[in-house]
């Protein structure tokens, strides 16, 4: 019979309360955001946008199209923002690097067999290295879950902290897909395990699972951010992904951010949005507002 | 309090406001129907006082006057217990009790319709921020006499086995800190057990117990059945007093429940009291920390500190204790305190220029006696009656501010290291209302909630309500329970 | 040569102990020929104060007890009174009942208390309750002891009133001081000699002797008595008691006699504690 040696745990296991955490939520969403307060929230969400697509049918075509989006958000609307990044597959970002040329918008992909992560370690390390290659500037890396679920913290561990090196100077966004992590306690934990592993950014989802991105779940990965800055100093960023299309959701996870981690997350270094349909909700709001006209999507671009 | 393990005193403290801070976001006042001046509510209809005389109510966050309201004399009192007993006597004590139960829907329903004028008006008169008078205090108010209404027709399986009787007139007395869910808890069960009822409201907010009245109106209540007679002290006493009273109700301090409890000695009146608190909140090391802080939060600054069962002694266990008093730092920053009526506002205005003077004594009490005061930077409107939430940190059991009763938006914060130790100093209090347990720990949760010596034990929650929920204190704290099956004893007797 | 008779000297019971009072003092009880049977403790308001104390150190662990613990327990108490039967009542005759109705009323107390042994586990499930909140928590009551209680038992009948006094209190889990019957004490004090050689921790039951007039305001003032129960029906005795009890809120119960027996005389020395927790993963 062998022994099976203590499975090497980088960090201390957080408790958390679900419910006290779905109360929280509901008494954040209770904040009423209006007039010139609402107007900086939508600009500032604009700023703060993936935009993404991450389709098998994804072709070159579609991927300059989004990135004219990108930088040309609503051009008759004058004053307003262009999107924190583009978010793609390894594939396209040499696609999606030309067709941005020098504008101030990063490209993201998503790598490590995204989405489920069910690849060798050497086709997650080349994946990744690829898409550095070609001028990523962000990389989106999905985690085991299997492995999480079976408790092979480690392997999680060293799994996140190995595309971390392959990432270079590309930012590293790690997914820890929390649709199939079950409890908070493990949104918590590998939360925890994916800052200490060396992740820029945590991220909920690959928008391939329901569910995505939720207000309970992100407040958990905000308070875990927020335990290790008091800790050492160091600020990680937060990107909820899938399931974000309306303004109002989006304004809420602008509410649960400034409370809970302050004003400095407040800008795209620290707090992305991943959302295909979000900007263009955005838009008809920030129009509405200008014009006090409730709006049709007829008058905004589907790209 | 326990030294810090790692020094974080290099690390900048999050920062919560300076960038995108919130537009007044103020719930309109446009549908709200108030008349310059209220008589009582007595035998159905809206009177003249017999005592002629007036007294004006206030908003405490504008201290602009919101009506005149008359000022209840013995004879005003005398006036609504005949009422009442009229109405015992005659329609009501007579009617099918599932009759009565649909009156008693009847009225729950025509508050929903009307929550938002009644919500409005609460967080005006009391000083209350809307967002709980909204989504707390008028919800909860109609779901007791919902619940309530229910029970009219199945008062027989209350205590099996044994006949129930109601008792008669009930004289019930409310305070200001919750005034329309108050007038719930007491009207609606001893309606529902059959009894008719004269009802005092608080001074400073009579306004909601007074659009209550408008709705038993409208209701088509049995006049009578339902009396309201605004004043202070000693129409309150004119009613404890009063001969054709058989049951007293009393929610308000200790100090009045004792000259109460006295006041009816050696006559045949049943009592029941929910009297003041000073709740121990206990924070072990395995609790989820960030739930077990909004948890205080919900504890103390809940209603502006104006809550019996608030959480005002916070215990925490010395491992977590920098940790959690740190958190707690952080999110009293990130309390909007100002305009009631403001959808963003967490904690509104001190009911009255008393209380908050009250309050003020007990601030300067806490530098004293040497505790370590803490206040969040906030601006206060220069008009009203303002406290910023408070701590004092570093308590020990033998201050003030430790053992009494405040009132107000202040936390006494002490730490402990073993779980005996905790709660030996939970239970040394004259007061027994409620407390709060926060541990990740099943078995131990049992064990501390157990050795509690108080009425409400919340584990891992706070200051959470429900009809259905018995609510009540153990020693000065008062006795009889309000809500649910054990709520409805009080207004019963048995053969 | 006749042997010579060894008399008794009637005690009180505090803490599991038998003093005589603090207060050296004494009240003869006298037959209704008046012809003294004893000299009875006078028992002083220090006496009732440290009966306090003992109460108070006692509830703990009485209050912490297993239900069937408790009911054992008082069980054995009535087992402990069957074999002193005889003793009980030849001293209500020597009181001044007729020997049927002493008999009688030993056995009705006896019998009460084994009634009471009965419902120690029993009356938990009566007065719980399950509270179907409308949130996601799990939320429940039921009922805990007083804590300490203070008992003017009834003058008679002595023995069955004391029992009735006593027995469904401590039955809650509440420890008690008693006064005894002043006219009639001699069961009261061999009931403590019951209880001493019964399994009942000391100071769950202190038996105090001496007079109302004396005692009452103590009974009815002392601030870590959390509840008084009172029989009689005076009213100028029933109106001190109520105004005495306001000092700690303390809970007044007044009974005019012995009533029927039930959980009801149980539940007038309970609280009802109501515990939340969240439900959820």
């Amino acid at each position: 019979m062998s022994y099976k040696l203590p499975k090497y745990i980088p960090v201390e296991r957080v408790e958390i309360d679900t419910i006290g955490v779905e109360e929280r939520v509901a008494r954040l969403n209770t904040r009423s955001i209006k007039k010139e307060s609402k107007v900086e929230a939508l600009k500032m969400a604009l700023t703060m946008m993936d935009l993404t697509t991450l389709e098998g049918k994804d072709s070159e075509g579609k991927v300059k199209q989004l990135c004219y989006k990108a930088a040309h958000l609503h051009d008759v609307f004058p004053g307003l923002p262009t999107v924190a990044a583009i978010c793609v597959y390894p594939t396209m970002v040499a696609t999606a690097k030309k067709a941005l040329g020098n504008a101030k918008i990063n490209v993201a992909a998503v790598s490590t067999a995204f989405p489920s992560g069910q690849g060798p370690m050497s086709v997650k390390l080349d994946d990744t290295k690829f898409a550095v290659d070609n001028g990523a500037d962000e990389i989106d890396m999905v985690i085991s879950r299997g492995k999480f679920l079976a408790g092979e913290y480690s392997f999680v561990f060293d799994e996140i902290a190995a595309i971390k090196e392959a990432c270079g100077k590309a930012h590293l966004k790690v997914i820890l897909e929390t649709g199939e992590l079950e409890t908070l306690d493990n949104v918590r934990l590998a939360s925890d395990i994916a800052i200490a592993a060396g992740g820029d950014f945590i991220k909920t989802s690959t928008g391939k699972v329901q569910p995505a991105a939720t207000l309970p779940v992100t407040l958990v990965m905000l308070e875990a951010i927020r335990d290790h800055y008091y800790k050492t100093g160091i600020k990680i960023g937060m990107k909820p992904a899938g399931g974000i299309a309306k303004s109002k959701l989006a304004l809420q996870y602008l509410v649960m951010v400034k409370e809970t981690l302050g004003i400095d997350w407040l800008n795209n270094e620290l707090f992305r949005f991943g959302a295909s349909s979000l900007a263009n909700d955005v838009l008809m709001q920030l129009v509405k507002e200008q014009t006090g006209v409730y709006q049709s999507l007829d008058y905004f671009s589907k790209d | 309090m326990a030294k810090k393990k790692t020094d974080t005193t290099t690390i900048e403290p999050l920062k919560f406001s300076g960038a995108w801070d919130y537009a007044p976001a103020p719930e309109s006042t446009g549908h709200i129907k108030l008349e310059k001046r209220y008589g009582h509510f007595i035998d159905g209809k809206f009177v003249e006082p017999l005592s002629k005389k007036y007294f004006a109510t206030y908003s405490p966050s504008t201290e602009e006057k919101l009506a005149d309201v008359a000022d209840g004399n013995a004879a005003d009192v005398d006036a609504a217990v005949k009422a009442a007993r009229k109405a015992y006597n005659g329609e009501w004590g007579k009617m099918p009790a599932a009759e009565r139960g649909k009156y008693i829907y009847r009225i729950a329903r025509l508050m929903q319709e009307r929550s938002r004028e009644l919500a409005v008006i609460e967080s005006m008169d009391g000083g209350k921020p809307i967002r709980e008078s909204r989504d707390v205090d008028v919800p909860l108010a109609c779901a007791h006499f919902f619940y309530y209404a229910g029970w009219a027709d199945k008062l027989d399986y209350v205590s099996p086995g044994r006949k129930p009787k109601s008792l008669g007139v009930a004289g019930q007395i409310i305070p200001w800190n919750f005034p329309l869910l108050m007038a719930a808890w007491k009207i609606a069960p001893a309606l529902a057990a059959g009894n008719t009822v004269v009802l005092k409201p608080a001074e400073t907010t009579p306004l909601t117990a007074l659009k209550l009245a408008e709705i038993i109106r409208d209701a088509g209540l049995p006049a009578g059945v339902v009396n309201i007679v605004t004043g202070a002290g000693a129409t309150g006493a004119a009613i404890v007093n009063h001969p054709g009273v058989d049951k007293v109700a009393f929610t308000g301090s200790t100090d009045v429940g004792k000259i109460i409890q006295k006041a009816i000695a050696g006559t045949n009146k049943k009592l029941t009291l929910e009297l003041g608190g000073k709740a121990a909140n206990i924070i072990f090391e395995d609790a989820a920390l960030d739930q077990a802080v909004e948890g205080i939060v919900n504890g103390i600054f809940f209603n502006q500190g104006h809550v019996c069962c608030a959480g005002s002694r916070l215990f925490v266990q010395e491992s977590v204790a920098d940790e959690v008093i740190r958190k707690l730092k952080d999110r009293m920053q990130t309390l909007v305190v100002g305009d009631p009526l403001d959808k963003n506002t967490d904690i509104g205005a001190i009911n009255s220029k008393e209380q908050l003077a009250t309050i003020n004594k007990y601030l300067k009490i806490g530098v004293n006696e040497g505790a370590e005061i803490y206040q969040p930077k906030c601006s206060v409107p220069s008009k009203g009656y303002w406290c910023k939430p408070t701590l004092f940190l570093n308590a020990s059991q033998s201050h003030r501010i430790v053992q009494e009763e405040i009132f107000g938006p202040v936390l006494a914060v002490q730490t402990f290291r073993t779980i005996d130790e905790v709660i030996e100093k939970a239970n040394n209090t004259p007061y027994g209302l409620s407390a709060g347990v926060w541990t990740d720990k099943g078995s131990k949760i049992f064990k501390v909630t157990q050795k509690l010596r108080a009425g409400v034990v919340w584990a891992n929650t706070y200051n959470k309500f429900d009809p259905t929920s018995p609510f009540g204190g153990y020693k000065e704290s008062g006795f009889g329970r309000e809500g649910g099956l054990h709520g409805l004893l009080p207004y019963l007797k048995f053969d | 040569m006749p042997r010579l008779e060894v008399l008794k000297t009637y005690k009180m019971y505090i803490g599991g102990q038998f003093p005589r009072t603090e207060s050296a003092r004494y009240y003869a009880l006298a037959d209704k020929k008046g012809n003294v049977i004893a000299n009875i403790c006078l028992g002083s308001r220090k006496d009732f104060r440290n009966a306090v104390e003992a109460a108070r150190k006692a509830f703990g662990d009485w209050s912490g007890k297993t239900a069937y613990n408790r009911s054992q327990v008082i069980y054995r108490i009535a087992e402990m009174m069957e074999g002193r039967k005889s003793q009980f009542v030849n001293e209500l005759v020597l009181q001044g009942l007729t020997p049927a109705k002493a008999a009688a009323e030993v056995s009705q107390a006896i019998d009460l208390i084994v009634y009471y042994a009965g419902w120690a586990d029993k009356y938990q499930q009566i007065y719980s309750s399950v509270n179907p909140v409308a949130s996601k928590h799990f939320n429940f009551s039921f009922p805990e002891p007083t804590g300490v209680v203070s008992i003017i038992g009834p003058e008679t009948p002595s023995l069955l009133g004391l029992v009735d006094a006593v027995i469904p209190c401590i039955t809650g889990g509440n420890s008690c001081i008693v006064l005894a019957s002043e006219t009639q004490p001699l069961g009261a004090v061999t009931f403590a000699e019951v209880l001493a050689t019964s399994d009942l921790p000391g100071g769950v039951i202190n038996i105090i002797t001496g007079t109302r007039k004396e005692l009452l305001a103590q009974y009815a003032s002392h601030m870590d008595v959390n509840a008084i129960v009172y029989y009689g029906t005076d009213k100028a005795e029933i109106k001190a008691v109520q105004e005495n009890a306001t000092l700690n809120v303390k809970r007044a119960i007044i009974r005019s006699g012995i009533g029927t027996p039930g959980p009801e005389l149980i539940n007038d020395t309970l609280e009802t504690k109501t515990t939340w927790h969240p439900v959820g993963y």
